[in-house]
């Protein structure tokens, strides 16, 4: 694994190994979500209670899973900036930050556009929604700060130190919101047992969001490092041609 | 350790003699709160029943108002540098500020705060409840607001973005601060509530200190 990170230090090997993988993990991806959408929409029963709004779960739930695994990428990224200075860690955390922030609004959206049918509201101040309402925020701050600092090697350190703190409080907003909510009323039981016939669609569906985020994050990943070789590249030239102008002075 | 106590020393001083900082926080507290019955209606059994969430919002916007000064004065003239290549570590130049903030700001809230209460019919038995965990509560607000503050030192539209990294970190603190003082829970409940609200507050006295040093060190760089 350590080797594995370290040959991955180099760009140039990254994006080598990233556009031989991209194709195959798109690929995936896209026969992945299409079998998913599929069984989730054609080939699953609709539920005894909750009737076809049951076919928003197997968008939601791997929106919600990614909601979190993206974090826990970013907060991995982080910490490997800060303490192996790995110079792909930052373009990997900053390539995430959006990607996150939208699987985690989509997480939000589904949900509550189940809640209505379901809960006759489109909004419960439940303790699962509003641990997931204050990643959002979290996400957002990770954003702003970093498009409000105009050094970029300040703001992806920055950045990252933020993204760790919120790995330290976020397991205390979980349990804060938890234990709070269970003063006023008692909490949704997500975690019924699943029917087989809905936990297929659901387990695809979840690895076919799975690799949908990483193909969009690497490709999001080599985005960011052509972006960087192309301002070095026009830094060069424009001191290139102070240089020629310097000369052509004299 | 006597340089510590010395950096808290002149903090402390400068913000007193200053005298506008502090002024203008419980200022805003009280203005805020005065609000609340203005756009809720004078329902007294409501206010009532809302006064300590209130309280506890107002106190949070109260002192995040304030955060930015914890070091963008020593920033701007220079102070910071020096303190940042003097001996004392840089952890513990954010300590010190950190608490000189809780002492100037956190304290002052504290204490504000049930008076403020008055104004929201807050039940009396709920008084020394209120005064202990907001005591007990804000010096989590200005060590995680510390945090924020050294993050944001160098950006235009601080305040703004300050904003909108600290409150949600403040959430732990909101809901175990409210669920203590409004606690029909009972003793035993308003007990958990209480030391849950102080080993937050411990926590982030250790790690504050150490994040925002860590973010002013890459500012200094």
């Amino acid at each position: 694994m350590q080797t594995l990170t370290q040959r991955l230090a180099n760009p140039t090997r990254f994006m080598e190994l990233s556009a031989r993988l991209l194709p195959w993990i798109s690929a995936g991806a896209v026969v992945l979500l299409a079998y998913g959408l599929y069984l989730a929409f054609f080939a699953s029963p609709a539920d005894y209670q909750q009737g076809e709004t049951v076919r928003i779960m197997y968008i939601h739930v791997p929106c919600a899973w990614l909601s979190m695994m993206v974090y826990a990428l970013i907060a991995l990224s982080s910490f490997g900036l800060l303490v192996f200075r790995h110079p792909l860690a930052d373009v990997s955390a900053k390539a995430a930050a959006p990607l996150g922030a939208a699987f985690t609004f989509l997480a939000l959206l589904t949900g509550s556009l189940w809640g209505k049918p379901m809960w006759g509201t489109y909004w419960v101040w439940d303790a699962r929604l509003t641990s997931v309402l204050i990643l959002f925020f979290l996400y957002l701050g990770l954003i702003a700060l970093r498009s409000a600092l105009e050094d970029e090697s300040a703001a992806s350190k920055l950045t990252a130190i933020l993204a760790l703190v919120g790995v330290t409080i976020l397991p205390i907003i979980k349990f804060s919101v938890d234990w709070w909510n269970t003063l006023h009323q008692p909490s949704t039981d997500f975690t019924s047992t699943v029917d087989p016939s809905m936990r297929l669609p659901l387990l695809v569906m979840a690895i076919a969001f799975t690799l949908l985020f990483f193909a969009m994050h690497l490709k999001a990943m080599r985005n960011e490092i052509l972006r960087r070789r192309v301002k070095a590249l026009r830094t060069q030239a424009v001191a290139g041609r102070d240089r020629l102008a310097a000369h052509g002075a004299e | 350790m006597k340089s510590f106590w010395a950096l808290l020393h002149r903090d402390v001083t400068l913000a007193i003699r200053e005298g506008g900082a502090i002024g203008t926080a419980l200022g805003f507290f009280l203005v805020v709160v005065s609000l609340m019955p203005l756009g809720l209606g004078p329902d007294l059994n409501l206010l009532s029943r809302i006064a300590a969430g209130i309280l506890w919002i107002a106190l949070l916007l109260a002192a995040l108002l304030s955060l930015n000064r914890i070091f963008e004065a020593d920033h701007e003239d220079g102070t910071l540098d020096v303190l940042a290549t003097g001996p004392l570590p840089l952890e513990l130049v954010t300590a010190a500020k950190s608490l000189a903030h809780w002492v100037t700001t956190g304290i002052p809230l504290a204490i504000m705060a049930p008076v403020l209460g008055i104004l929201l019919n807050l039940d009396l038995a709920a008084y020394p409840i209120l005064v202990a965990t907001t005591l007990v509560g804000t010096p989590a607000v200005s060590f995680l607001g510390a945090i924020g503050a050294a993050l944001t030192m160098k950006t235009r539209r601080g305040g703004l973005l300050l904003a909108l990294i600290v409150l949600p970190l403040y959430v732990p603190t909101l809901i175990f601060g409210i669920s203590a003082v409004s606690a029909g829970a009972g003793p035993t409940g308003l007990a958990a509530s209480f030391l849950i609200l102080a080993a937050i507050s411990l926590v982030t006295i250790v790690l504050g200190p150490l994040a925002a040093a860590a973010a002013l060190k890459v500012h200094l760089q």
